[in-house]
């Protein structure tokens, strides 16, 4: 008898057991919950703007210049003078930025001297921005003689995404297999030529997604830009272009949305919602044809 | 192309060291011209170490000393006018994993080509001839003669541990270096591999890397065992399976440690 009751009960859920159940479900739950509630600020905060910017949204509104001290008209000195300050900065900062991590992962063996060159590197992106402004100020408008000017502003932000750039790309190239370095070393290929052949080749997408999310923080920043070459307003030709010089001040959309939102009294009130709105537009933009470039890379791969 | 005794490597007092660490001891060893030798011993007795020294791909890593000698083909890969490029060239090597590179089966075979010539010189006629002798030598040609275009990492295992040997073959290598080149294939595909290195003896030198007992004794013409460091036997491998003359070869080739 008491082998049938044994038997019967073999495999049967025990107390202990219901309960490590229910702890399951509640952490897969309460996980889930979380992940959700990412996307929650997001929405509203996109809702919120949209819904506040609504009056003033229009092509006019991107295109024209602001009228009556920036309290009424557009945006366009500013989303011009974004446009040049993050393509200048990249265009500094990627190839410096690329070029480094490049020696730092493929070619730098563990010296104290390379040591101390990611030690730099590190502490570099733990900056803070304002930090970076000052040190832009200095270094940019008064010793190097630039003058508050989109160099000095464009340089200043480049210092500032560099160190993430190097983190970035060393890591889309540590993620390259050991194993086709090797085998491009044993037939005889130099570093330079395994990098071209094989390195780059399998890293260039992640390569490019980390200099493309520096756009954002780019164009985001204001501290640095303010103290180097960024101006409240500066009349250009509306419609134009190539309005700035290199020399020139400039305007910028996060400078304007700090001026309007905060410097100007009885501004037109759905114009700073509607700048963060161009700004947002703007990153996310950038984002979205950085996603394509990706796709489109991989399905070029002659493999 | 060889010293006087036949040899294709001779190693002179060679130590090796991993920072601290002593992997190879006095190695002291002749590895004989267009055959196939092979090296057994524990994990860890520095089996990879030593055939890594054959074409100095240990010195990637900033804190590996060596001291002693290696003569390649009569000549001492120590010395200072020897150039990586060209020694690799001519000392290839075959992986636990195979490792063909994430581009065409074509490119892989023309890859070493690819690397050693100006663009303007190669032509499509020979590098075409290339990769039908290379792929022919390895029986790869019939199977994969229309599917040239595939990525190589797609094949199967095999295969690509015999594209892999197929990718020296163009650089015209005298050495080929095995570090257990069938750790990860199957039955089939371990006698296949066999039955290449046969169908390779004698216009290349091979040196083989194994655990398996019986694939060393089944391949291989003279044997080398290792342990911790330290070369403790060297002879025919048929003598040193029948009459080994140190008592721990004997316990490891029966399987009293390992
Ligand atoms: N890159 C390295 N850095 C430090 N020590 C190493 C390195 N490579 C190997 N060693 C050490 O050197 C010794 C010999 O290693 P090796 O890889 O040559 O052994 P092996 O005989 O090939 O072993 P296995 O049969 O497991 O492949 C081991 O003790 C190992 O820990
Ligand atoms: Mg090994």
């Amino acid at each position: 008898m008491a082998v049938v009751s044994l038997a019967a009960t073999r495999f049967t859920k025990t107390a202990l057991a219901a309960r490590k159940e229910r702890a399951e479900a509640v952490a897969k739950w309460a996980f889930f919950g979380m992940a959700v509630a990412m996307i929650i600020p997001l929405v509203a905060i996109i809702a919120y703007l949209l819904y506040r910017a609504a009056p003033s949204l229009s092509l006019e509104f991107l295109v024209e210049m602001p009228r009556r001290g920036m309290r009424e008209g557009g945006i366009w000195p500013a989303f011009i003078g974004t446009l040049y300050l993050v393509v200048i900065s990249l265009a500094v900062s990627a190839p410096i930025g690329v070029l480094a991590a490049i020696y730092l992962n493929e070619y730098a063996r563990d010296t104290w001297f390379n040591r101390l060159i990611n030690l730099a590197v590190i502490n570099l992106a733990g900056v803070p921005s304002i930090v970076h402004a000052l040190f832009g100020l200095g270094a940019f408008v008064y010793a190097a003689k630039f003058g508050y000017s989109i160099v000095a502003a464009s340089l200043t932000l480049a210092i500032m995404t560099l160190p993430v750039i190097i983190a970035s790309t060393r890591e889309a190239l540590a993620s390259v297999p050991m194993a086709f370095r090797e085998a491009c070393w044993n037939v005889g290929a130099t570093r330079w030529q395994t990098i071209k052949a094989v390195v780059l080749p399998n890293s260039i997408s992640g390569i490019l997604t980390g200099v493309i999310l520096q756009v954002s923080r780019a164009a985001g920043e204001t501290a640095p830009i303010m103290f180097t070459g960024a101006v409240f307003f500066k009349a250009i030709q509306p419609g134009t272009v190539f309005p700035y010089r290199l020399q020139d001040q400039c305007m910028a959309l996060s400078m304007h949305l700090y001026t309007v939102s905060t410097q100007i009294p009885n501004v037109k009130e759905s114009i700073p919602y509607a700048t963060a709105i161009v700004l947002l537009g703007t990153v996310l933009l950038v984002n979205v044809s950085a996603i394509g470039l990706r796709v489109w890379l991989r399905n070029r791969k002659r493999w | 192309m060889m010293d006087a005794h036949g040899h294709a490597i001779v190693t002179r007092g060679l130590n090796l060291w991993y920072g601290p660490f002593q992997a190879l001891i006095d190695v002291t060893a002749g590895i004989p011209h267009g055959l196939i030798t092979s090296l057994i011993g524990p994990s860890g007795c520095g089996k990879t170490t030593l055939l890594r020294c054959f074409n100095r791909v240990n010195e990637r890593f900033a804190y590996v000393r060596t001291t002693g000698a290696i003569e390649l083909l009569g000549k001492n890969i120590y010395d200072p006018d020897v150039s990586l490029i060209e020694l690799r060239k001519a000392v290839g090597m075959v992986f636990q994993r195979p490792n063909p590179l994430p581009i065409s089966v074509y490119e892989n075979v023309v890859f070493g080509l690819r690397i050693h010539s100006r663009r303007a010189s190669l032509k499509r006629a020979d590098l075409d001839a290339a990769v039908e002798q290379a792929l022919t030598e390895v029986g790869l040609w019939k199977d994969l003669k229309d599917r040239l275009q595939v990525r190589a990492t797609t094949l199967q295992l095999e295969q690509q541990q015999k594209l892999c040997i197929a990718r020296l073959l163009p650089l015209k290598p005298e050495i080929i270096l095995m570090d257990e080149p069938c750790s990860t294939l199957d039955v089939d595909g371990t006698r296949g591999i066999e039955e290449l290195m046969f169908a390779l003896k004698g216009r290349y030198t091979i040196v083989i890397v194994t655990h398996n007992m019986a694939q060393a004794r089944r391949t291989s013409d003279e044997c080398i065992f290792m342990l911790l460091g330290k070369v403790i036997e060297h002879t025919r491998t048929a003598d040193l399976f029948l009459s080994p003359k140190s008592p721990r070869t004997a316990e490891y080739i029966e399987g009293r440690y390992g």
